[in-house]
């Protein structure tokens, strides 16, 4: 049975900052003000407006106030969650849910980063587990690793399959005029690039760029009067199963098994009916690992799945339309920009990457080393 | 009476005494590593200390490449049925998931490891 709360909130302004590497001396909050200035004003709201913050910061451990006041909303509620990547798919559902209880009006979703201008080094205040930490894995790529490793052991998946991942990607981000990467990318360029942590080279792995996002969310009764064609919020789900990967029950099957059944169940909808998917690209094994566990296909399949073009532009299913983590921008978290792109697909306002007559999309977002699945369903008016 | 050791402080005692102590939930009967105050099985706290045979099987593998070399990671099944981080002596490209593996308590550097050779190799 669809969950109550199912259509009950619309997202109603998208946009980012400035991408790439921004003009030096930008901070983060900049970037979030660049992004929600642009949100809101699609929208045709204001920051007074708002009444609830939904943030995280790999720079401010209380994310939450110190951008509630750089962008002088006052808010009911103030979230600084973080559970990773995936953190904003998991607000956008959770402001679902208080819109439709009535808790909350309008809801700003928020995140930035500059860790391109800080060095490349992805910026973090989080800390291995000592039993793992000791043995010098490279966090977070050695965790994705053993999890490809184990894929390819148990299933036959091959690192070809796995290149056509970011191949498919950077196919996509050439019809993007705001991806980064945009260059011409072979499988063979992906094999033979740098080796970080085996099997997985530089190429399987996603940007460092600099970056910001904002969404903003009402109630469908609301929305109805505003200047964008509303995208519905139709069902969602979380897990969590570990937080360090030793901890992981099975490295072939992630918490997104969970999750993606609880955003069906909520939906009322299942794979068949997607027609975009946006799916957190960290690392190549990432889609491969979700189409599996969301049901695109059977466990051991995606390997196949992905071949041949198969997540390409032309090819079975439109998956990472942005060009994704890995050609189109990664500030250290994607999941906003998730949301960001399902959105302007289903409004039609895509360009050259649209996916025609788009009114449903699936956003998966990662958390961590596989340790935090949210998956969302968006729509259209006529999926309500 | 004085209070028992925290956990990690018992697990790293055990490695300098040359064992791997993981824990055993009496109350539903499962191994658990790593070393806590609470079962994460079922939230009993009836935990035992006990020590591992040794016996481990790859589980999976990869190698970190930096300008300092290449050197191996891996997670490692015990036979007592826990799984850890670890690494196998030797080459690490040489590592194959699904191989044997017998612990080797490493006291060479600052703090003593849980680490493996690859069975039937003299250690
Ligand atoms: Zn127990």
């Amino acid at each position: 049975m669809s969950a109550a709360w199912r259509g009950a909130a619309a997202i109603v302004g998208v946009a980012e900052s400035d991408l790439g590497r921004v003009p030096e001396g930008l901070s983060s909050l900049d970037l979030i003000g660049q992004a929600t200035a642009g949100a809101l004003a699609e929208a045709g709201l204001g920051t007074e407006d708002v009444d609830a913050l939904y943030t995280t910061s790999a720079y401010f451990p209380m994310s939450a106030l110190v951008t509630a006041e750089y962008l002088g909303v006052r808010p009911r509620v103030a979230d600084g969650t973080n559970i990773g990547g995936s953190t904003f798919v998991a607000q956008a559902v959770r402001a679902a849910q208080a819109i439709a209880a009535g808790e909350v009006e309008v809801a700003l979703i928020c995140y930035s980063s500059t860790q391109l201008s800080d060095g490349g080094r992805l910026v973090t205040t989080n800390r291995p587990l000592s039993y793992e930490g000791e043995f010098s894995p490279r966090f977070p790529i050695s965790m994705f690793a053993l999890a490809t490793a184990r894929h390819m052991h148990e299933f036959g998946t091959t690192r070809e399959q796995l290149a056509e991942v970011a191949v498919a990607a950077r196919r996509w981000a050439q019809l993007n005029p705001k991806a980064y990467a945009r260059d011409e990318l072979s499988v063979e360029d992906v094999l033979g690039s740098r080796m970080v942590s085996d099997p997985l080279t530089v190429r399987d792995c996603c940007l460092v760029t600099d970056g910001g996002g904002a969404v903003v969310m009402t109630s469908a009764e609301r929305a109805r009067d505003l200047p964008q064609e509303p995208v519905y919020v139709l069902g969602g789900g979380e897990a969590t199963d570990h937080a360090n990967l030793s901890q992981m029950p099975d490295l072939t099957t992630t918490a997104a098994a969970v999750s993606g059944a609880r955003a069906w169940e909520t939906s009322g909808l299942g794979p068949a009916d997607m027609d975009v998917v946006q799916l957190y690209d960290a690392f190549t094994i990432n889609p491969v690992l979700f189409l599996e566990d969301l049901g695109f296909c059977a466990k051991g399949e995606g390997g196949a799945f992905v071949a041949d073009g198969g997540i390409a532009p032309g090819g079975r299913l439109p998956v990472n339309t942005s060009g994704g983590g890995l050609s189109y921008c990664h500030p250290g978290m994607f999941g906003i920009f998730l949301l960001i792109e399902a959105t302007r697909q289903l409004r039609g306002e895509t360009g050259a990457r649209q996916v025609a007559g788009a009114r449903t999309a699936l956003v998966h977002g990662n958390g961590g080393a596989l340790a935090s699945e949210v998956t969302a369903v968006l729509g259209t008016a006529d999926t309500l | 009476m004085s209070a028992p050791p925290a956990p990690e402080d018992h697990y790293r005692a055990g490695l300098e005494a040359g064992e791997l102590r993981y824990q055993w939930c009496t109350d539903c009967a499962a191994p658990v590593f790593y070393p806590r105050v609470l079962c994460p099985g079922c939230g009993g706290t009836a935990l035992e200390w006990r020590v591992s045979g040794g016996a481990g099987t790859v589980y999976s593998a990869t190698v970190v490449r930096s300008r300092d070399g290449a050197r191996g990671v891996v997670l490692v099944d015990l036979e007592e049925g826990f799984r850890m981080m670890s690494r196998v002596t030797g080459d690490p490209e040489a590592v194959a998931i699904g191989s044997a593996v017998t612990l080797r308590v490493d006291t060479s550097g600052e703090a003593a490891q849980a680490v493996f050779d690859p069975a039937g190799e003299p250690s």
